[in-house]
C-alpha cells in the first residue's frame, strides 16, 4: 500500500481525537479547534523544513534558538526602529534563510557534520538572543504598527487560523517539490547514496545546500508566527526544544534519519498527532509533566511497529 | 570431511537451494560453478552460519552441525571470505585481522604483539603494508588481501573463498594461488567460487556445478576444460565474441593530452581513441587507471587538454562530461554506478530528467517509456522497471548502468572493470554489447584487470604502471607477456 503509513497515522489521530472528545466535550469547541490547529500550523511549517534536511541525511538542531533570535530581532525592529511591519517580517524570514545558508555552506563546503554545525548554532543563537536583550522579556506593546501582524497571525478564515492556512500552502508546495518535481527525485537520490548520485551527474552539494536554505526560510516563517502568537519573547525559554518536535514529527511521519526517504503528508499528519496529544493531556487534565513521556512513548511504539513491518516486507521480497 | 547432504533453503517465493549434496575433503580444492542466482552464495552462507538450512544436514568430521551464527561455524574451523568485503575502514590492518579476538596483555589490547603477528600474515599474502596502515587507505585489492590474511590468522580447517580474485590483478591472483597451494599442504579444505574459468582450471581438484539451486553435475580434475565448465554452468555453449575492430580510416573521437590526475600530479598521460575503437587499459591495481576515467568524467579535478572530435572541452563536473556525451560506468557498481535502493526505471532516468520535465515537474509517463526502452535495448532481465535495483543480479545491474548512458546518445564511454563479479552468460552479453556500441562509432575506454577480457575485447591495449602510460600495444603485439611486462614497469 502506497500511503499505508500516512493512513495509519491518520487513523491513530482520529482515534485520539474521538477519545479526547468523548472524555471532554470541550475538545470539539471552536476555541479549542482554532487553538490546536494554530499550533499544528506553526509546528508543521518548520517540521517540513526539517524534513528536507533530514532527507539529505542531515539534521537542524538550531531551530528553537533561531526562533528566539529572530523573535528578539523582530521586536527590536518593530519597537525600537518602528519599522514597517511587513518589511520586518520579510527581513526576519530572510534572516532565517541566511542562517540556513550558513549551515549549508559549513556542511557542504567545509564538510562539517550537520549535527555539529547546528548544535553550535543552537548554543550561539540562544546566547546572542539573551545577550542583546540582557535576558529581558520582549514584547510588542510599544509597537502600535505590529497590531496588524498580531491580528493577522491570530486571525482565522473559513474556520481555520492563519498558521494552518500557511501550513496547507507550504505543504502543497513541498509535496509537489518532493514528490512530483525533478528537484525532488534528485534530492531523494542524493539522500539515498550521495556517491551514486554524483556519478549520475547530480550536483549533490548544491542540492544539499538548498535544503538548508529551505529549512532556514521555513523556520523564519514559523519564527514570525510564533512571535506574534505568544506576543512575548523571553530569550531564555522562547522556542526551546522545538527542533525536537520537528525531528519527532519527521521520524514518526516516515523520514529515515539515514536520509533518502520522506513523506510530506506523513510529517504534517505526525505534527498534528503530536499537537493533539499535547492538547489531550490538557483537556483530560492529566499532569503536564507527562507530556514528553507520552510523546516519546508514541514515537517509540510507532518506530517499532514500522520497523517490524519493514522487516516483514524485506523478508517477503528477498 | 565436510559433508553437505540434501540441503534446501527457501526464501518467500524462491527456492534458493533444492536438496544439494557436496563433500569437501581436507586438503582438497573444490570449485563451485554457477551463474549468479544459482545458489552458490546461499550455500556458502549456510556453511558459514549466516543462514540456516530449511532441510538437509551439514556434517563436520562425522558430527551433524547446525550453525546459528558465523562464530559457531568458526569454532568448527570453518571460515568464509565473502565477496562483499567485511573489513572495517576506520580500523588499521592489525585491528581488522584480530577483530573480535584481540590479543590481551593484563586486560589491555596488546597492540605490539598483534602488529608483530600481522607482519607475518601480510608477508604470506604478499601485501607490502605496515600493520598500522588504516584500511581506509587501502585499495579494494589490498583489502581483499587483508581478508585473506585474516583467514590465515585463524585456525581454519575449511576455507570458503567467494570471488577472491574479482579485484586482484594477475600477479596478485598468482600469489593467491600459491597461498591456496600452501593451505592444501597443511590439509585445509577449500571451496573456491569464481567466474574466472581459467583460474578455476589452475586451482581446482574438482568442479561442482550448481544450476537453479540444484546439483548440475561435477567434473574430475582431468575433465576440467573451459568448454566443459561453461556447459556445466549455463547448460549450453556460448560462442566467443568476434572482434572486428574499427575501420582504418575512422576519425579520432577523444584526444587526451598531458592529463594529470590528483593521485599522480607529476605524470602526464596522453592517448587518443578513434571512432569504433575499444582501447583497453591494463595494469596493476593502483596504476592510476580508474583515476584517469574519473578525471575525464569530472569526478576528480585534473589538468591537461581533452578534445572531443577536435573540440576542446572543459570538464569540471560529471554534468559537464554528461552534456558533452562522455559517460562513465564506474568500478563500484553498488555504491557509485547505481542507486541500488531505487528502482531500475528511476536509475535509468535519473541523469536524464531534464528531458522529461516541464516547469521543473516530472513527466512520469514519458520517463517510464524511456526507461522501458533502455531495459528492452539491453535485454535487462527484470520483472518490471519498478523492481528495486538491489534485487537484480550483478550482470543485470551492470546492464542497467549501461542502459542509463546508452539512452543518452554517448560519444565516449569510459568503462571501469565492466564485468567484475559477473557470471559468464552476462559477461558474453556485455562484450557483445560493447562491440555493438563500438561498431556504431563510439569511442570506448575499458579499464580491466581481467587479462582474458582485455585480450578478447580491446582493439588496442594501453598499459599503465604507477601513473605512467608505459605503452600502447596494437592487437597483434598485445600478448599476455607483453602486457605483464609493461604493467610492472618493464619494456617489451
Amino acid at each position: 500500500m502506497k500511503f499505508g503509513k500516512e493512513l495509519s497515522i491518520f487513523l491513530i489521530l482520529t482515534v485520539v481525537c474521538l477519545f479526547t472528545g468523548y472524555q471532554n466535550h470541550n475538545f470539539f469547541s471552536q476555541a479549542n479547534i482554532l487553538n490546536t490547529t494554530k499550533m499544528i500550523g506553526i509546528y508543521g511549517i518548520f517540521s517540513i523544513g526539517m524534513g528536507f534536511v533530514i532527507i539529505t541525511g542531515g539534521i537542524d538542531l538550531s531551530v528553537g534558538s533561531v526562533f528566539a533570535l529572530l523573535g528578539v530581532g523582530l521586536s527590536m525592529l518593530l519597537t525600537e526602529h518602528h519599522m514597517n511591519p511587513w518589511l520586518a517580517v520579510l527581513l526576519a524570514v530572510l534572516a532565517g534563510g541566511v542562517l540556513g545558508l550558513l549551515h549549508g555552506v559549513l556542511v557542504t563546503k567545509a564538510k562539517l557534520q550537520s549535527f555539529i554545525v547546528t548544535l553550535c548554532g543552537l548554543m550561539i543563537y540562544r546566547s546572542l538572543a539573551r545577550t542583546v536583550t540582557g535576558d529581558n522579556t520582549r514584547n510588542f506593546s510599544d509597537a502600535p504598527q505590529a497590531k496588524v501582524l498580531i491580528d493577522f497571525v491570530n486571525g482565522d478564515w473559513l474556520g481555520l487560523p492563519t498558521p494552518m492556512w500557511l501550513l496547507i500552502l507550504c505543504a502543497i508546495i513541498a509535496f509537489v517539490v518532493l514528490h512530483r518535481s525533478v528537484f525532488g527525485i534528485r534530492l531523494l537520490a542524493t539522500g539515498q547514496n550521495e556517491e551514486s548520485a554524483r556519478f549520475a551527474g547530480i550536483p549533490t552539494q548544491r542540492i544539499t545546500l538548498i535544503t538548508y536554505v529551505v529549512c532556514g526560510l521555513l523556520a523564519g516563517i514559523s519564527a514570525v508566527l510564533l512571535a506574534f502568537y505568544t506576543s512575548s519573547i523571553s530569550p531564555n525559554g522562547h522556542g526551546i526544544g522545538y527542533e525536537l518536535y520537528a525531528v519527532a514529527a519527521c521520524v514518526l511521519g516516515g523520514f529515515s534519519l539515514r536520509g533518502g526517504d520522506g513523506s510530506i503528508i506523513g510529517v504534517v499528519l505526525a505534527t498534528a498527532l503530536l499537537q493533539v496529544l499535547r492538547n489531550m493531556i490538557n483537556m483530560l487534565q492529566w499532569s503536564q509533566q507527562l507530556e514528553f513521556s507520552i510523546v516519546g512513548g508514541v514515537i517509540l511504539v510507532g518506530v517499532l511497529i514500522d520497523g517490524a513491518i519493514r522487516n516483514r516486507k524485506k523478508r517477503i521480497t528477498a | 570431511m565436510l559433508q553437505i547432504h540434501g540441503v534446501s533453503k527457501r526464501f518467500p517465493g524462491v527456492i534458493a537451494l533444492d536438496s544439494v549434496d557436496i563433500n569437501l575433503a581436507p586438503g582438497e580444492v573444490v570449485a563451485l560453478l554457477g551463474e549468479n542466482g544459482a545458489g552458490k552464495s546461499t550455500l556458502m552462507k549456510i556453511i558459514g552460519g549466516v543462514y540456516q538450512a530449511d532441510a538437509g544436514s551439514l556434517i563436520v568430521e562425522g558430527t551433524p552441525c547446525t550453525f546459528r551464527s558465523p562464530s559457531e561455524a568458526l569454532d568448527k574451523g570453518i571460515r568464509v571470505v565473502f565477496q562483499e568485503l567485511s573489513v572495517l575502514e576506520n580500523l588499521d590492518i592489525s585491528e581488522n585481522i584480530f577483530l573480535g579476538r584481540e590479543l590481551r596483555k593484563s586486560g589491555l589490547v596488546d597492540r605490539k604483539r598483534m602488529c608483530e603477528l600481522t607482519v607475518g600474515y601480510l608477508e604470506k599474502v604478499g601485501l607490502k603494508r605496515s600493520p598500522s596502515t588504516p584500511v581506509a587507505a587501502l585499495s579494494i585489492a589490498e583489502r581483499q588481501l587483508v581478508e585473506i590474511a585474516k583467514a590465515f590468522s585463524m585456525k581454519v580447517r575449511y576455507l570458503i573463498l567467494d570471488e577472491p580474485t574479482s579485484s586482484l590483478t594477475l600477479e596478485e591472483s598468482n600469489r593467491l594461488f600459491q597461498i591456496i597451494a600452501d593451505l592444501k599442504q597443511e590439509g585445509v579444505g577449500i571451496f573456491y567460487i569464481s567466474h574466472r574459468l581459467d583460474e578455476v582450471g589452475v586451482v581446482a581438484d574438482r568442479v561442482v556445478g550448481l544450476r537453479d539451486g540444484k546439483n548440475a553435475g561435477a567434473l574430475a580434475k582431468e575433465e576440467i576444460t573451459h568448454e566443459a565448465m561453461v556447459k556445466l554452468m549455463v547448460g549450453r555453449d556460448i560462442a566467443p565474441s568476434v572482434n572486428s575492430g574499427p575501420a582504418a580510416s575512422s576519425d579520432v573521437v577523444l584526444e587526451i593530452k598531458d592529463l594529470r590526475t590528483t593521485r599522480y600530479p607529476n605524470i602526464p598521460v596522453s592517448f587518443s581513441i578513434r571512432a569504433g575503437e575499444i582501447l583497453g587499459l591494463a595494469g596493476l591495481v593502483g596504476a592510476g587507471r580508474s583515476e584517469v576515467t574519473q578525471a575525464l568524467f569530472g569526478i576528480d579535478p585534473c589538468s591537461g587538454t581533452v578534445e572531443l572530435k577536435g573540440e576542446k572541452l572543459i570538464i569540471r563536473s560529471p554534468k559537464d562530461a554528461i552534456n558533452s556525451g562522455i559517460f562513465l560506468v564506474p568500478e563500484d557498481r553498488r555504491n557509485a554506478g547505481l542507486t541500488t535502493s531505487m528502482s531500475v526505471g528511476e536509475n535509468i532516468v535519473l541523469p536524464a530528467w531534464n528531458k522529461f520535465s516541464s516547469a521543473g515537474l516530472k513527466r512520469q509517463s514519458a520517463a517510464r517509456k524511456y526507461a522501458q526502452e533502455g531495459v528492452a535495448q539491453l535485454n535487462v532481465k527484470t520483472p518490471s522497471i519498478d523492481q528495486i535495483a538491489a534485487n537484480l543480479s550483478g550482470g543485470n545491474q551492470q546492464k542497467v548502468v549501461l542502459a542509463r548512458w546508452l539512452q543518452m546518445n554517448p560519444k565516449v564511454m569510459l568503462i571501469d572493470e565492466p564485468t567484475r563479479g559477473i557470471d559468464v552468460g552476462s559477461k558474453a552479453e556485455i562484450y557483445t554489447e560493447l562491440r555493438r556500441l563500438a561498431s556504431q562509432g563510439l569511442a570506448i575506454l575499458m579499464v580491466s584487470s581481467d587479462m582474458e577480457e582485455v585480450l578478447a575485447v580491446s582493439d588496442r591495449v594501453g598499459v599503465m604502471h604507477e601513473g605512467k602510460l608505459t605503452g600502447i600495444l596494437d592487437r597483434a603485439q598485445a600478448t599476455e607477456e607483453a602486457i605483464m611486462s609493461l604493467a610492472v614497469g618493464g619494456t617489451i
